[in-house]
């Protein structure tokens, strides 16, 4: 604890900084894997490299379930299902937020590929679901409107 | 310490259905307070889901996620009576692991 506790004080003048960006440090050292660089991406085509892919596929195999119409930015529900077989990830992108990429899920064998969860939109914009199937990248996309925004403050 | 985990782990068919509720604020780290300081960023980075020692779900999260976040998914090979385990780690560093007994259908 105190060694981490150091690492955070030593680092302390880009924490400040850094902050902005969500990235803190002494997650990592718990040894749990957090993919910052995806998660500091800023657009749908950037965040799609950075999860390892040149581009993805439009497929009527990957369905999102979610409002046509948010009135509320802070809690828009969003539901992604793959039809694909093998599905082995599955990750929501919202393309005008500051950080594009909301969440990645790792999907096992034995679990179905469908998650539903709830994320915060600053603003109307196209949500992406990206689903890793078979080795390859596929994606849905929808557009949700947003009455007021989730980020402001 | 964070609050508990709200878990729900019911049987539908030949699956388990989990809902959970988290309490967390999910900071950004973009929002100002009242004097106009920015707010750090707190929010959880990991979910890990598990069920007798296997892995059912793992999960990396973004600041987007909204406050007290809700997930909701189904696997199969769970009984009534059997352990659903959830953890959340956050770019603090801090974690909260909470358990659900599953539910029959």
């Amino acid at each position: 604890m105190d060694a981490k506790r150091r690492e955070v004080l030593k680092t302390g003048g880009g924490v400040l900084a850094l902050a902005a960006a969500g990235v803190i440090r002494p997650g990592d050292a718990l040894g749990q894997e957090w993919n910052k660089a995806a998660f500091d991406t800023k657009s749908v085509a950037e965040t799609v490299k950075a999860l390892g892919a040149s581009g993805s596929t439009p497929s009527s195999g990957v369905e999102i379930t979610a409002p046509d119409i948010a009135e509320n930015g802070a809690v828009v529900p969003i539901a992604v299902e793959s039809k694909l077989p093998r599905t082995e990830a599955i990750a929501i992108l919202i393309e005008k937020n500051p950080n594009t990429l909301s969440a990645e899920f790792a999907i096992p064998s034995g679990t179905d590929p469908f998650v539903s969860t709830r994320v915060k939109m600053a603003e109307t914009s196209n949500i992406y679901a990206l689903v890793v199937a078979d080795g390859k990248y596929f994606h849905a996309v929808k557009e949700i409107k947003v009455t007021i925004g989730g980020c402001g403050g | 310490m964070a609050d508990p985990m709200r878990i729900r782990a019911n049987m539908t068919g030949d699956k388990v259905e989990v809902k959970v509720l988290m309490a967390h604020e999910m900071e950004t780290g973009l929002r100002k307070d009242a004097s106009g300081n920015a707010i750090p960023a707190h929010f959880i980075r990991n979910v890990t889901v598990t069920h007798g020692g296997k892995t059912v779900l793992s999960a990396q999260w973004g600041t987007s996620v909204s406050r007290n976040p809700f997930l909701h998914f189904r696997f199969k090979g769970g009984k009534p009576g059997e352990k659903v385990t959830i953890t959340w780690l956050d770019n603090r560093g801090e974690k909260r692991t909470d358990e659900a007994v599953i539910a029959g259908g």
